[in-house]
């Protein structure tokens, strides 16, 4: 029996090898005659990032800026498509492996949107660096990101030495606080933003504390924040926890504002604290509204995703997509192509008016990069300034 | 450490710690409950107490209330607090009993071993998280703030609210009453009896599955009273939520002496009170180790917990 078993599993491997193999040929084949064009066909662009979970709602509106860039590519190319795979790492590190693993075992995958976050980035990058995966993260915006030698690495943002100091220049000159508390969520992302704040507001930060992902119990930390007589907060993390945290603290009677950045920079921070306890709440990104993106990229949004408005970053998604989908469609069917393509690119986004060119490191030109802070108004998070450079 | 800080805190971490704790403790008592008459530990009650979260805020949505919402006139909030509660606490024992008899009975009836039990425990708990999980997208849900926050008086310059005033009260009076009901009522009697012996209870007439039904249906209100108070203070819930909350219920019901109803709750308020000192003086990130290395020093020297292991043996 078990004999039985174990030739028939053999037989079914074999031939998935035969097949996979013709197909994997007859890839090959389509993209070098692929008709009066010389694009590449039936390849395959990935988004990486959380479209479960508790950062879901950053993640999804990537995905559909992402999204919205293949569906048009794909009608006027109807002949040649590209499609979209979707790696759901629910944002947690834990995961992020095995989905990259997967991302670059199946060869018609050329090029990744992602990874979202920080953390999962730290994992997941290594893995497409080994496999020469290309990829660009329109919101992952550790620093150090960069610096570990990957050369399949491009951020299509600032990163969090430009966010960072800005959110502290913001609570420094706009909100002049003089007693500033900063909390943070011990993440790759979270604790990293707080570090680059504390540099600038260094001497009038009156107290520190670390919170986890997923806590949902801030008494203690409210407590704190409330005797130490702070008039801002800055919390560095995601949506679920800022929303929870802002929400105990002002029940506890605390009346000052809370600054987060671009992890809580959602709808969702809202629906989680609800519209009175966000009411006033700066949040910074380093990108300029999706709302206020360039070109038919608003009404084309909304057009797709039943009325929704673009969230964060999902006008940053969408143009570095077009990055890809501009190299598939100039022939460059394989990975080590399309990373070539990427790193010489040189030409303005079509939704955010960036230009995208990457240095070496794979950060984006620092003259490309401004950050805004948007401010939580009647329950919508709302642009507010365009920080000024130092 | 932050010794200062610290002590100049220590009314209002008592204060917030015990409001945590009591929350614990009615989650703890399903735990007790349920370990004192089957020697089971019930790993899916976590989630029994993340249903009773989420009914009840369906049935505030239900009433037209969502997270901002300004707290109703207190008629309609007595409406809204009392609808919220009566859903959640039959939801979350309904949900004990389903667990009771889709995934425990059967497998006492094939006299199956005791692992046996621990994983089908994990793996209702489980079927009941993702299920929850893949029906909400896993998505965090805001709560109506019904009844804002209020500082009644103040404890040594520690503020006490409104909501931890009821919070532990309402805790005290469902601690007692249910003490009462297991100590002096006949279905009481019926607890003690088959947590005693089971087979001579058997023998003296006692419905032992009528009894076990019994025991998850009552665990099972009492997490959802604990649901309804975690939604009014906390005003959030997730399909996971239960996970944590479970966790430290069930530490505390050890903590106390599992089995033992008034060990529930004496593990309960000690553990919210020692992890709110953990997070002021080590700081938040100290805060669920503080809780576990005290449970593990303290199972050292008093291995059945603090009251011991008793649902029917000391006062049978």
């Amino acid at each position: 029996m078990r004999q039985k078993l174990a030739r028939v599993l053999g037989g079914i491997a074999i031939s998935a090898l035969v097949f996979g193999g013709a197909a994997a040929c007859k890839a090959d084949s389509g993209s070098e005659g692929g008709g009066g064009s010389n694009a590449a066909c039936d390849l395959k662009i990935g988004f990486f990032g959380p479209l479960t979970g508790d950062a879901a709602g950053l993640g999804i509106h990537m995905r559909n800026g992402t999204k919205l860039a293949i569906d048009q590519y794909n009608k006027e190319n109807a002949d040649c498509k590209v499609n979209l795979t979707e790696y759901d790492s629910q944002g947690d590190p834990a995961k992020a492996p095995a989905l990259a693993q997967q991302a670059v075992g199946d060869q018609k995958v050329v090029g990744i949107i992602g990874p979202a976050f920080s953390g999962e980035s730290e994992v997941a990058d290594p893995i497409f660096d080994e496999a020469g995966l290309p990829i660009i993260t329109p919101s992952a915006t550790r620093p150090s990101l960069s610096t570990k030698g990957w050369k399949i690495f491009h951020r299509g943002v600032g990163n969090d030495t430009s966010q960072g100091p800005a959110a502290g220049r913001y609570i420094k000159d706009v909100l002049k606080a003089e007693k500033v508390y900063v909390v943070d969520d011990q993440s790759a992302y979270g604790a990293g933003l707080k570090d680059e704040v504390k540099k600038v507001i260094g001497a009038s930060v009156v107290g520190e504390d670390k919170i986890q992902v997923k806590q949902t119990n801030f008494s203690a930390v409210s407590t704190r924040i409330i005797s130490s007589g702070a008039t801002v907060l800055f919390f560095g993390g995601y949506y679920t926890e800022a929303g929870l945290l802002l929400k105990q603290l002002k029940g506890a009677g605390w009346k000052g504002t809370m600054v987060a950045g671009d992890g809580v920079n959602d709808a969702n921070f809202i629906k989680v604290a609800g519209e009175a306890v966000a009411e006033g709440t700066i949040l910074t990104c380093p990108c300029a509204p999706a709302t206020a993106a360039k070109g038919t990229f608003l009404t084309d949004y909304k057009a797709a995703f039943d009325n929704a408005e673009p969230g964060t970053y999902a006008d940053v998604s969408y143009d570095i997509t077009k990055i890809m989908l501009e190299g598939i469609k100039a022939g460059k069917a394989t990975r080590a192509d399309l990373l070539s393509f990427i790193k010489s690119y040189n030409k303005a986004g079509t939704a955010t008016g960036v230009t995208y060119k990457f240095e070496g490191t794979g950060e984006l030109d620092p003259a490309q990069v401004i950050v805004w802070a948007f401010k939580v108004n009647a329950g919508k998070v709302v642009p507010d300034v365009e920080i000024p450079k130092a | 450490m932050n010794f200062d800080e610290f002590f100049g805190n220590f009314p209002a971490l008592t204060i917030t710690g015990l409001e945590q704790g009591a929350i614990y403790a009615l989650v703890a008592l399903g735990y007790t409950l349920v370990y004192g008459v089957l020697r089971l530990i019930n790993f899916a009650h976590s989630e029994v107490f993340m249903v009773g979260t989420f009914t009840a805020l369906w049935t505030w949505e239900a009433l037209g209330y969502n997270q901002n919402s300004p707290s109703p006139a207190f008629g309609a909030l007595l409406i809204a607090l009392l609808a919220g509660l009566v859903v959640a606490a039959l939801a979350s024992a309904v949900t004990a009993v389903t667990v009771e008899l889709v995934a425990y009975r059967p497998l006492r009836k094939r006299n199956a071993p005791p692992l046996a039990f621990l994983i089908t425990a994990i793996g209702a708990s489980f079927v009941l998280a993702e299920s929850f999980g893949i029906g909400t997208s896993r998505a965090p849900f805001g709560m109506p703030n019904l009844i804002p926050q209020e500082t009644l008086f103040t404890v040594f310059g520690a503020a006490v609210t409104n909501v931890q005033l009821i919070i532990l009260g309402v805790t005290l009076v469902m601690m007692v009453g249910l003490d009462q009901f297991v100590n002096r009522s006949r279905l009481g009697r019926g607890i003690r009896a088959v947590a005693q012996d089971a087979d001579t209870a058997a023998l003296m007439g006692v419905n032992k599955n009528r009894v076990i039904l019994l025991v998850f249906v009552l665990g099972g209100l009492m997490a959802g009273v604990a649901a309804l108070l975690w939604n009014v203070r906390y005003g959030y819930t997730k399909f996971n939520v239960g996970f944590l909350i479970g966790l430290k219920a069930f530490a505390a019901a050890v903590l106390g002496g599992i089995g033992n109803l008034r060990g529930a709750l004496l593990g309960g308020l000690l553990l919210g009170v020692a992890e709110n000192y953990a997070a002021g003086l080590f700081g938040g990130d100290w805060k669920d180790f503080t809780g576990f290395v005290l449970l593990v020093v303290l199972l050292m020297f008093r291995p059945t917990g603090l009251l011991g292991e008793s649902l029917g043996r000391a006062r049978a």
